[in-house]
């Protein structure tokens, strides 16, 4: 009979048990969907020990290197240590080179790792503020740009434990504790002619920025699109910056938009984010779409972008994240 | 002997029918309002489960879990003709992709044992 031991309680699984269905009858809530290894919803990772070859089929392989497999389908045959992926995570210090404004109420941390991180823009880590307190940052750097340096964008939320400490306290030449990357959410090279929209609310545009800077160094000659939107324009960030870029390369173009009462500056679009790209974009067959920001654009932008023609497997959002969060980056 | 998953193309046959058959569900005006406020990876990783489930491919349902899944939904109206209109749904994204008419007919025949569970007759 094979232990598992989840979060320093060791569980007896009896014979023919998955891991899944140990957890579960001893009170871990596990997420789950189909109970057939297809849906990936229990993804879990083993953290002791090896689980069964099959208890990884259909993984890909960067997941199945990091020890991830599906809690439904795995029925050890050893003993095994597991964690969800977001708790099982390597962590290590980092040092703040540089925090400087992007608006009134979003900064930017410039952080080099005291080992080179290994990441795509667009995925996220989480940083510590001390045992147990921690927030998701989506990473806006490129590692072709900004070598060993990594770039996040924090807003300042009300009360925020994490984000108003990093506003208030912390300075450059302090460390902190931070993970390794995360996410599904960042450029694959392999179609440079393939459309990519990007939406974004917020501080959403920490990861479209990186996405965006990834896909431009890559050579990407297909159309790359960014509705970044906001209530005001003093809500918007980088403009500056991402004007320069759709100068430089004639197949990106820069869509500011502003939902509030405003009269918004020459070329802005006035309404929501989803409305402006997507009344441009009703055929969205062959695209690539990526939403960060406010779940409730998030969510409705999934749905339409699909019925726009989307490929589901083409529609990227990052997954991990609690869904009361709006954003990695606050 | 080849089964009927085997024969309809396997993994890559429900992979390439999901978009489509969920593109469908969510554009039908019988149906789409059950389908309004869940999470769209979620379903479309449930809506994954049930093809491969309809195709005849390794699932692990039983009656019991089709009864407990839909019970919510069933005190929402689902009813047969919403039943109905899911099978046609698939009927025609099979037809889409050029699926073999008798294949689709033993779909159905397998998506009608489900139907009493489904519905929590």
């Amino acid at each position: 009979m094979a232990k598992i031991r989840y979060s320093g309680q060791v569980h007896e699984s009896r014979h023919g048990e998955s891991v899944l269905e140990c957890l579960t009858a001893h009170g871990v809530s596990v997420p789950s969907s189909c109970h057939a290894g297809v849906c990936q919803s229990c993804m879990m990772r083993v953290v002791q020990g090896r689980v069964p070859a099959a208890a990884q089929s259909g993984l890909k392989p960067a997941h199945v290197a990091k020890g991830f497999f599906l809690a439904c389908i795995c029925r050890p045959d050893e003993d095994v240590e597991v964690a969800f992926i977001d708790e099982a995570l390597q962590k290590f210090p980092a040092e703040v080179v540089e925090i400087s404004p992007l608006n009134s109420d979003i900064v930017r941390v410039r952080l080099r790792p005291r080992q080179p991180l290994d990441y795509s823009p667009g995925q996220f880590i989480r940083l510590y503020k001390g045992p147990g307190v921690s927030r998701f940052y989506s990473l806006a750097s490129v590692p072709k740009l900004h070598h060993e340096d990594i770039h996040i964008h924090v807003r300042k939320m009300p009360n925020g434990l994490v984000s108003g400490w990093i506003h208030e306290t912390l300075h450059a030449g302090e460390l902190v504790d931070i993970s390794e990357s995360l996410g599904e959410c960042f450029y694959l090279s392999g179609h440079p002619e393939q459309g990519l929209l990007l939406m974004g609310t917020g501080c959403g545009l920490a990861p479209l920025y990186g996405i965006i800077l990834d896909a431009l160094t890559h050579g990407h000659q297909g159309a790359v699109r960014l509705y970044h939107g906001s209530v005001n324009t003093a809500g918007l960030y980088l403009i500056e910056e991402l004007s320069a870029l759709s100068e430089a390369f004639p197949n990106f173009e820069y869509v500011p938009c502003v939902s509030g009462d405003e009269a918004p500056p020459q070329g802005f679009a006035p309404g929501m984010v989803l409305d402006v790209a997507m009344a441009r974009h009703p055929d969205l067959s062959g695209w690539r779409v990526y939403l960060c920001g406010n779940p409730d654009m998030v969510s409705t932008g999934k749905r339409e972008a699909f019925l726009a023609g989307a490929s589901m497997g083409e529609i990227f959002a990052d997954p991990f994240l609690p869904a009361s969060s709006a954003a990695a980056c606050q | 002997m080849t089964s009927l998953y085997e024969k309809v193309g396997g993994d890559a046959a429900v992979n390439a029918a999901v978009d489509i058959f969920y593109r469908k569900v969510l554009k039908d005006d019988r149906i789409k309002r059950f389908f309004d406020d869940v999470d769209m990876a979620k379903q479309a990783a449930k809506q994954k489960a049930f093809l491969t489930m309809a195709m005849g491919g390794p699932n692990t349902y039983t009656g019991a879990d089709m009864r407990k899944g839909h019970a919510h939904l069933v005190t929402r109206g689902l009813n047969d003709s919403h039943f109905d209109a899911v099978v046609e749904d698939l009927g025609a994204t099979l037809k889409e992709l050029k699926v073999p008419q008798e294949l689709i007919n033993e779909i159905a025949a397998l998506c009608e044992t489900t139907r009493k569970d489904v519905l929590g007759k």
